[in-house]
């Protein structure tokens, strides 16, 4: 790469904006209160230092949330008549544009993505998720599930941390929407925009007890989903933790929709827009610095242009600047935590122990901070731990396909089926291999875009369930 | 995966292939129809995404100053005279005659009869003339006249020749007849550049943009360029994207480097700062120089002055400060 006499003043967006205070409370009840655990310190992964003190929530708060859910369920929310909800939901998606700087900061602070992203996607996202379900809210007769579908009751949620606000978003709207309560989990790295949210609630004037969130550990969201009081467990993580969550509820009764992990294929054939692939390769994986569960992580190009277009890759991956995630110019900002980052430096050791061949973008890393440079692995082969297992960071892995019927096979050959991508300028070749993919979203000559009209969820160890539009609805209904 | 060949061997395999492609009209049709297509949600979307980067400080006063420097200072109206072309060449000279460090504009783009007024109001400055000729705008005349509009522009002293292709050519089909003509044309111009302007606006789709700009190439064209600036739409960041792409791409096949044009609408600093950052993420930072990258304006040189005062004396004082030439 050629040295730029022209290098990019940094340009931060100012933390003030986050409003940031040196301790947050949970919320129960339509209070912030402080809970029975152990304190949690939520840090900056893109400095390491301390941001804030997180009341956690003991087990007896899991109750006393639960309980308060129940009571405002029962009481106020579940009756109330679906246009009045609405109005709550609108009040709410417009109070989050209001805020939307603070929360996309605080965002970018707690959780290392760049603040572009948590600008321009996040935070956007998820009013549109309030929009969009404060209009389902009052025509539910009408959603296909009969001319009254029930409210399940309380639902427990559990999200993590790659999306903080916008897992939440995907949780609560349709919950609340379908006349339910919910006590939600947030992550235990990144629980800061989930407590401003509850702000957002109290502002709105949401009765008691309709949104609960409680801070906390791997334990505290395990109480959660084991807790009789619930009716509607919902959970997105990992594929672990689910397989816990669903033996944990087995024979409860409760309902259960799990989002988990993914090894997405992207399958580029060889008749498709060049340059636009390469767009959606950089977009499908170092987008969020891939901690993202549906991200194409197994790129599977046709060999007849692999050469070419890996070195397409090579150069645009080159431009990618990684750094702080406050800057408005950074493309990739930091690991969510030191665990993270170890777990992905393991992964990525793996492909070298068995093969692959490493190639790492020289962009320059921050001094302190958890950072991993954007990576692409080639000569992956279909039986390498980085072809089979989940990263969740910025590492690539490319194999190489001759027909389409082996791009097929190769692209279904995971235990895993969230998303997959089709790049080919042929309309009936999408058409035939979105039929033969086995995944819940199928992009073509795109990557990575959400929508709350359209329906979210996996096959296998991806989970089952769906969440957005009309089928996300089902899962908070009694149907 | 198998390593990529070494640079030389494959420059010697593009070129090869590229001898082939220009062989006849068949192999020219299939070599630009076998292009790698060009997708235009995804295409739009990255000149949004990128359009997006914050530029401040030291880095917005570097890329004003290297947006000076790369204008084409253009005035292509029926109602040029000799008195325009002066006052154009004098800003041309001495953007901002109060800040002497303000760096000179690329060059002077006219029409072909006032080539020679450009050339005596420029004399002893390294600032080029430009002039379009070929029919210029619609490139709606035989051959002949075209070529002879080129020879008189070049007799008169134009340093840079900027052509239109035939358009009606192109969208029928006939690329050998558009190959050829630029092909002749070049060689009328005998040392001055060839700007090959390819009229994106009435080519409607960006495939047909890129299959253009690889068949002006090939021809042996310097730049090309975007617009005549008569046409709406004119330059667009997704079509200067697309450009930049295929520029890399040359370079990429054949070592050589060739240069980029928007011309017309681009009238602001903010603007013209977007354009600068595609080229220096999408082509390279190496086009950042008036030898491969130009902007084709009239108004925009008046907004970057303003900036650039605005950046040094820390207010902004209004369009009255600046010549309005």
């Amino acid at each position: 790469m050629i040295d730029s006499p022209w290098e990019y003043a940094p340009a931060p967006e100012s933390r003030e904006i986050a409003n940031l205070k040196p301790s947050y409370r949970m919320f129960v009840d339509g209070k912030f209160v402080d809970g029975g655990g152990e304190p949690l310190k939520s840090i900056n992964p893109a400095t390491e230092e301390p941001l804030a003190e997180v009341s956690s929530a003991s087990e007896s708060d899991v109750d006393e949330a639960v309980r308060a859910a129940r009571r405002a369920f029962d009481d106020t929310w579940s009756t109330m008549p679906g246009k009045e909800r609405a109005k709550y939901l609108f009040r709410i998606a417009r109070l989050i544009q209001e805020r939307g700087r603070q929360l996309a900061v605080l965002e970018s602070l707690d959780n290392g993505k760049p603040i572009k992203e948590s600008r321009d996607a996040d935070i956007p996202t998820a009013a549109a998720h309030f929009f969009h379900h404060a209009g389902w809210a009052d025509k539910l007769g009408y959603a296909g599930y009969g001319p009254d579908p029930r409210p399940l009751g309380v639902a427990g949620q559990v999200i993590p941390w790659n999306f903080p606000l916008l897992m939440l978003a995907w949780k609560i709207a349709p919950a609340l929407a379908c006349g339910n309560t919910v006590v939600l989990k947030p992550a235990e790295t990144t629980p800061l925009t989930a407590l401003v949210f509850a702000e957002i609630c109290q502002q709105a004037g949401l009765p008691p007890g309709v949104v609960n969130i409680l801070p906390g550990a791997g334990d505290i969201g395990a109480a959660l989903v084991a807790h009789p009081g619930v009716d509607k467990v919902a959970f997105t993580g990992s594929t672990e933790v689910g397989k816990q969550i669903q033996r944990s509820v087995a024979g409860s009764g409760k309902k259960l929709t799990l989002e988990l992990g993914g090894k997405a294929a992207n399958i580029v054939f060889d008749d498709a827009p060049l340059d636009q692939a390469v767009e959606g390769i950089v977009n499908g994986i170092f987008f969020n610095q891939g901690h993202v569960c549906c991200a194409g992580s197994r790129l599977l190009v046709q060999e007849s242009i692999a050469d070419e277009l890996l070195e397409k890759l090579r150069v645009r991956v080159q431009t990618l600047r990684v750094g702080d995630p406050l800057d408005k110019n950074t493309d990739v900002g930091a690991i969510n935590s030191a665990e993270q980052l170890a777990k992905i430096t393991e992964l990525a050791a793996s492909g070298d122990a068995e093969g692959a061949q490493r190639w790492t973008s020289p962009c320059p890393l921050p001094e302190k901070g958890f950072f991993f440079s954007p990576t692409v692995f080639s000569d992956v082969q279909q039986s390498m731990r980085i072809a089979r297992e989940e990263i969740f960071g910025p590492v690539l892995s490319v194999l190489t396909f001759r027909t389409p019927a082996e791009a097929i096979a190769k692209a279904n050959n995971t235990p895993y089926g969230l998303s997959a991508g089709i790049w080919t300028e042929k309309g009936s070749r999408i058409l035939w291999a979105a039929q033969r993919l086995r995944a819940g979203v199928v992009w073509a000559n795109t990557f990575n875009r959400f929508d709350p009209t359209a329906p979210f969820g996996g096959y296998q160890e991806s989970g089952f369930g769906r969440e957005g539009g009309r089928a996300g609805l089902e899962a908070y209904l009694d149907v | 995966m198998a390593q990529s060949p070494p640079l030389s061997k494959l420059t010697e395999l593009a070129v090869s292939e590229l001898a082939d492609a220009i062989r006849d009209d068949r192999s020219l049709r299939r070599f630009l129809h076998g292009l790698p297509g060009v997708d235009q949600v995804g295409l739009e979307q990255r000149a949004a995404g990128l359009a997006t980067r914050s530029i401040k400080k030291a880095a917005k006063r570097w890329a004003i100053d290297t947006a000076i420097s790369v204008i084409d200072l253009t005035t292509l109206e029926g109602a040029d005279t000799e008195g325009k072309v002066r006052a154009l060449c004098a800003k041309a000279r001495h953007p901002d005659p109060e800040r002497p460090d303000t760096p000179q504009v690329a060059a002077v783009c006219v029409y072909s009869d006032m080539a020679a007024t450009a050339v005596r109001a420029l004399d002893g400055t390294d600032i080029q003339v430009a002039s379009v000729a070929t029919a210029f705008p619609s490139g709606r005349s035989a051959l002949a006249v075209k070529l002879a509009d080129v020879e008189y522009a070049v007799a008169a002293g134009a340093d840079e020749i900027d052509m239109v292709i035939d358009r009606g050519a192109f969208l029928a089909g006939r690329y050998g007849q558009v190959f050829e003509e630029i092909q002749a044309v070049k060689a009328a111009c005998g040392d001055a550049h060839l700007k090959v302007i390819l009229e994106t606006g009435e080519l409607a789709t960006y495939d047909n943009v890129r299959r253009a700009s690889w068949l002006a190439l090939l021809a042996g064209g310097d730049f090309i360029k975007t617009s005549t600036g008569k046409v709406s739409p004119a330059a667009t960041l997704p079509v200067t994207h697309l450009m930049l792409q295929v520029v890399r791409d040359w370079r990429d096949s054949t070592g050589q480097l060739r240069g980029v044009k928007p011309a017309g609408g681009i009238r602001n600093t903010k603007d013209a700062i977007r354009y600068l950052v595609a080229v220096h993420e999408v082509a390279g930072p190496e086009w950042l120089t008036p030898k491969l990258f130009r902007f084709g304006a009239s108004s925009l040189l008046g907004d970057l002055l303003m900036q650039r005062r605005t950046q040094l004396d820390g207010h902004y004082s209004g369009p009255d400060y600046v010549a309005v030439d």
